[in-house]
């Protein structure tokens, strides 16, 4: 069926048709009409869902937590500063292996206060042991928010679905939606083997673990985060059969003989997009990589897809302030560091706090990698794009 | 079903539960966790009625019972709290200095 939905709308959507267990509810731009359409579903009885409002997010994800733990699939939805003061709990939600399916509609966050696009509020989180996917555009909100719960409850790890704020979660669009009977077929009963509630087997989730212990169990956290990459592309398929829309790791556009690319994540992957199709028409061999699955981070998938490459700019919508580049460039890097040969690569940080990202900076970006590509001269390897300065660099 | 008592030290992380889950209750007592006690509670017999008020109040298990009457303390799992010593009506039990009572 297709339909004209806000990304927030799509994920709203989306969850009415999980129809989950428990959502806990806390409101925060540009996340609000997420438990805001949702709560218009519990009132019409249109959900079975026990929605808990709250009095912070620390809060909402603790509810979460609990209901999770209790055999109860649950969801959530929070943006910038919300998921900071989630920051503790998240750690426990991941840590006590609680497949929790957190919306993280990204924010830029304070201070100076500002409600507009970036990542770093879901960057700032990237090491919580959170499974992280990203989406374009809000056919993919839609669809990511969908795939993560089985992705989620198959490793017990909790997943985050991030979309870009106002961008992709107020701006309107035409989308696909599944049959509710589909989603209902597709994400299954949620029967975790252990829970709070089952009264056969008392069980004691998240107790104190001495040093004796607590390494073995960040080990057994890295072993799942790991096997979540082939379980992500085997929901991937698995959706693909129902929908016949395709999902990987990262999404390679015009990849197949690029010779410049870029590296980015979410909405301004159309933006560059427009610009590759326009540098294509003039001949340059431009191309982009879309980074959806940030968390695993598909490190062996990346290198191959750029190994053929002569120059690659990573664009980073999260500072990260590590005086060395973002993060996005941080791991990009370091999974490019066994190829034999490597192509020139450069960091870009821009569009912080909803700072506009047009086609023709994208065109900039390959306009300066074709000069990299031509001269073997990187330049300075990490700087930022769309600030006014008084220095002439891209 | 992996069992408290089957995890120690020596076990590998394989064979351990996901996010160090417990599939059974009372596990506490199979483990000596009263060594950092720095107070220690001296039980006066002749002066207890075995009202029982000290045995729900100890945040532990360190207050045995067996037929009707209240035991000496288990200083296994006594952590020195107190809280015994202040809701006991009968000024059955004093605190000492130290980590044992002697």
């Amino acid at each position: 069926m297709s339909i004209c939905f806000s990304g927030n709308e799509a994920v709203a959507y989306a969850m009415k048709q999980i129809n989950p267990d428990v959502m806990g509810a806390f409101p925060i731009t540009p996340s609000t009409e997420i438990p805001e359409y949702f709560a218009q579903f519990v009132a019409n009885g249109e959900v079975n869902t026990e929605f808990v409002t709250v009095e912070s997010e620390h809060s909402s994800m603790s509810v979460c937590i609990a209901a999770e733990a209790a055999g109860a699939r649950s969801v959530c939805a929070t943006s910038s500063c919300g998921l900071a003061l989630m920051y503790e709990m998240l750690y426990v939600a991941a840590s006590d292996r609680l497949p929790i399916t957190l919306a993280c509609v990204n924010r830029a966050l304070s201070g100076p206060i500002n409600i507009n696009n970036d990542h770093s509020d879901s960057m700032g989180a990237r090491d919580t042991g959170w499974i992280q996917i990203y989406a374009e555009n809000n056919q993919e909100a839609y669809d990511n928010f969908i795939m993560s719960v089985p992705i989620g409850e198959s490793v017990r790890l909790p997943v985050m679905a991030c979309m870009d704020g106002f961008i992709t979660s107020h701006a309107v669009e035409n989308i696909e939606l599944l049959e509710t009977d589909s989603v209902h077929g597709f994400v299954g009963a949620y029967e975790p083997e252990n829970y709070l509630l089952k009264k056969e087997n008392p069980l004691a989730i998240g107790p104190y673990d001495i040093s004796a212990y607590y390494m073995e169990h960040k080990v057994q956290q890295a072993e799942a985060m790991k096997s979540a990459k082939q379980r992500i592309l085997e929901v991937g398929t698995a959706f693909e059969k129902l929908s016949g829309r395709s999902y990987g790791l990262f999404e390679e556009y015009r990849m197949e003989d690029a010779e410049l690319a870029i590296v980015l994540i979410g909405s301004s992957a159309g933006t560059a997009k427009e610009a590759v199709e326009n540098l294509r028409e003039q001949g340059v061999k431009a191309g982009l990589v879309k980074i959806r699955v940030f968390r695993p981070f598909p490190s062996e998938e990346l290198a191959k897809a750029l190994a053929n490459t002569k120059a690659v700019a990573v664009l980073d919508k999260s500072e990260g302030f590590s005086a060395n580049g973002g993060p996005v460039f941080a791991e990009t890097r370091s999974a490019l560091y066994d190829l034999k040969e490597r192509p020139y690569l450069i960091n870009i940080v821009y569009g912080l706090g909803g700072r506009d990202f047009k086609t023709e900076d994208a065109e900039k970006v390959f306009a300066r990698l074709a000069r990299i590509a031509a001269t073997g001269e990187t330049g300075l390897v990490y700087t930022h794009m769309g600030q006014r300065t008084r220095e002439a660099i891209v | 079903m992996i069992h408290a008592k089957d995890i120690n030290e020596r076990t590998p992380w394989e064979e351990m539960t996901p996010g160090g889950e417990i599939y059974e209750p009372g596990t506490a007592r199979d483990f000596d966790t009263g060594t950092w006690r720095t107070d220690t509670p001296v039980f006066i017999a002749e002066a207890c009625k075995h009202c029982m008020l000290c045995v729900p109040f100890c945040p532990d298990s360190a207050i045995p019972v067996k037929n009707g009457k209240r035991l000496e303390f288990d200083f296994m799992h006594c952590k020195g709290c107190g809280i015994c010593v202040t809701v006991c009506p009968f000024a059955a039990i004093k605190m000492v200095s130290g980590g044992d009572a002697e």
